[in-house]
């Protein structure tokens, strides 16, 4: 007999300092990991299914991942769709490719050709009457009542998301006001897609998700812009985080880099370093947003990421793939009006970003060093976060752990922990 | 040059290039190329798609020089090595002194534990021009099957 999860977890407790300690055991435990799957992704969650922007044209799928669950995500003449990528009949995978066409607006599953429409209903299937009078389904099958398992889908600003539970909220309430503002900001217009990065890391999904939540690390482990004199003299930032703490902003205000000649004078390298930049066109960009912010990293609880970092705009879909595992989606991005120039500096910037950026590759490696050191560690042995106190709330300074408080905040609510 | 001599000159090319980066003798990789150069790594997701973002994307031997110095001074990584293997090398056009050239390519990675990965397989894209003489990348693409880089990727293939 398999025990329900809540008897499995029984012995485990929070500790009592709050959310300044995460109990080692979250990045480990497969019953932990099982209950993220039931209560988080197929819970009262919002997830990131994909940009509208890659399915333009009604027939477009494309498929991917919230949590563990392989879901298609489809257009058609109503909108945008999405359903568990499983035929209801025996479970087979129906959409292979990462994205594709549907001829015909159908899905038709390769072992039985059970044929289903874009929004998931089953319209058909072979010999339903049999054969000669023979076989086929019983009297009271019902097409209806084997259609595939659907998400509720909202999209927000060019931004498609899916939750598995109808009690979800409205997006936008699901965000808050602040959140959806900054969401608004990058999503102004039409976008252009630019392409995609993937990248596989040995940890536990939690700790990159704490990574990108964590402002405290960004000079003390990146230290490409330090190691070549590119710290700002007078860079000002801090955190913004929604009502309920599970979502942030980081903001960082500052000039855009003008050309080579400016990174020679004085005006950027604020200290005399060892090193320069033998092409520094690496770092001419554009003041894009009339806010005055030039890096704003943004997460949607509980696996999405949404980053401006100079001119390279991106989404970041972190996928779980069990509790030592996680997949990262970067998806880029431009504007349709962006002329050669602006599209130039996007491509050039994307150096700084994805697996192999010069401020971002570190976060690929760190999560794996976590992951590794925790094998040994016991049931009770936990992190230190009291960067900037012990609470949560927004903070107009990045030297705080206040938004990875905020995120175990949620995930506490969501996991009953 | 006769045709043989040319494919003799540009495999030595190939060769000496992964042999470089496999040596860990960075410093002396931006060497194998031509100024102004392109030097992108891709997936072949992107590709095929005419998508350009890149993992890497260098237009001049400086930026080659750039991702050196950040590999050896500022980029913080697990230390590993490299093994290339190149093969299937193949001339495909030759159009105003310029060759394009394809060669498959994997990559395995070792890192200390001495546990070694497939860490990346894919096709080199080349342009090869000679320069008084000695072939250098006008463009090297870099185009990779291998979806999912796993961990990070620091170190130019």
């Amino acid at each position: 007999m398999t025990k329900p999860l809540s008897e499995k977890t029984a012995d485990f407790s929070w500790p009592e300092e709050g959310v300044t300690r995460a109990p080692y055991r979250v990045y480990l435990d497969p019953v932990i990991y099982e209950r993220e799957q039931q209560r988080l992704f197929r819970g009262p969650t919002w997830n990131f299914l994909a940009l509208a922007a890659e399915l333009q044209a009604a027939g477009d799928y494309k498929t991917t991942f919230v949590g563990d669950t392989p879901v298609v995500v489809t257009r058609d003449n109503d909108g945008v769709h999405a359903f568990v990528n499983r035929c209801a009949h025996r479970g087979v995978t129906l959409c292979m490719e990462t994205r594709g066409h549907c001829k015909n607006k159908i899905i038709t599953c390769v072992y039985h050709a059970w044929v289903y429409d874009l929004k998931g209903d089953l319209k058909g299937l072979p010999f339903q009457k049999g054969v000669d009078g023979q076989g086929g389904m019983p009297p009271d099958f019902k097409l209806a009542e084997h259609g595939l398992q659907k998400l509720k889908v909202e999209t927000f600003q060019g931004l498609v998301f899916g939750s598995f539970d109808a009690q979800t909220p409205r997006i936008e309430d699901y965000l808050g006001e602040k959140m959806s503002h900054y969401v608004r900001r990058l999503f102004n217009r039409p976008i252009r897609l630019l392409g995609y990065n993937r990248q596989l890391m040995k940890n536990n999904w939690k700790l990159y998700i704490e990574n990108n939540k964590d402002p405290y690390h960004a000079s003390l482990l990146h230290l490409f812009f330090a190691t070549f004199g590119l710290n700002r003299l007078s860079q000002k930032g801090g955190i913004d985080l929604d009502a309920t703490g599970k979502h942030h902003v980081s903001y960082t205000h500052g000039e855009a880099f003008g050309d080579a000649a400016e990174y020679q004078g004085a005006d950027i390298r604020s200290f005399q370093s060892k090193y320069q930049l033998h092409d520094p066109s690496l770092l001419k960009s554009r003041r894009e947003f009339t806010d005055g912010i030039v890096l704003a990293i943004q997460s949607i609880f509980p696996t999405l990421v949404v980053q401006q970092i100079y001119n390279v705009l991106a989404v970041r879909q972190l996928l779980p793939k069990g509790p030592g595992a996680c997949e990262l989606v970067w998806i880029y991005f431009g504007y349709q009006d962006d002329d050669a120039e602006m599209t130039a500096m996007r491509l050039k910037q994307a150096n700084l970003v994805g697996p192999a950026g010069y401020v971002s590759l570190e976060d690929g490696g760190v999560g794996e060093l976590v992951q590794k050191s925790l094998v040994s560690a016991d049931g009770r042995q936990c992190s230190f976060m009291e960067m900037g106190g012990k609470d949560v709330q927004s903070q107009p300074f990045r030297a705080t752990e206040t938004s990875v408080r905020g995120f175990w905040q949620g995930y506490r609510a969501i996991m009953g922990f | 040059m006769t045709p043989l001599e040319v494919k003799a000159a540009i495999e030595e090319l190939l060769h000496a290039y992964v042999q470089c980066i496999d040596d860990n003798k960075l410093e002396a990789w931006p060497d194998f190329f031509s100024d102004p150069c392109l030097y992108k790594i891709i997936s072949r997701e992107n590709h095929d798609r005419d998508l350009t973002a890149p993992v890497i994307y260098c237009d001049s031997k400086g930026m080659l020089h750039d991702r050196v110095g950040a590999h050896r001074h500022a980029n913080v990584y697990e230390p590993h090595f490299y093994r290339h293997l190149v093969s299937n090398t193949r001339i495909l056009k030759c159009e105003q002194e310029v060759y394009t050239v394809q060669s498959n390519y994997a990559v395995f990675q070792t890192k200390l534990d001495g546990d070694t990965q497939i860490y990346n397989v894919g096709r080199y894209l080349d342009k090869v021009v000679f320069e008084h003489g000695a072939p250098k990348f006008k463009e090297k693409l870099v185009i990779f099957d291998t979806l999912r880089i796993p961990t990070l990727l620091v170190t130019p293939i």
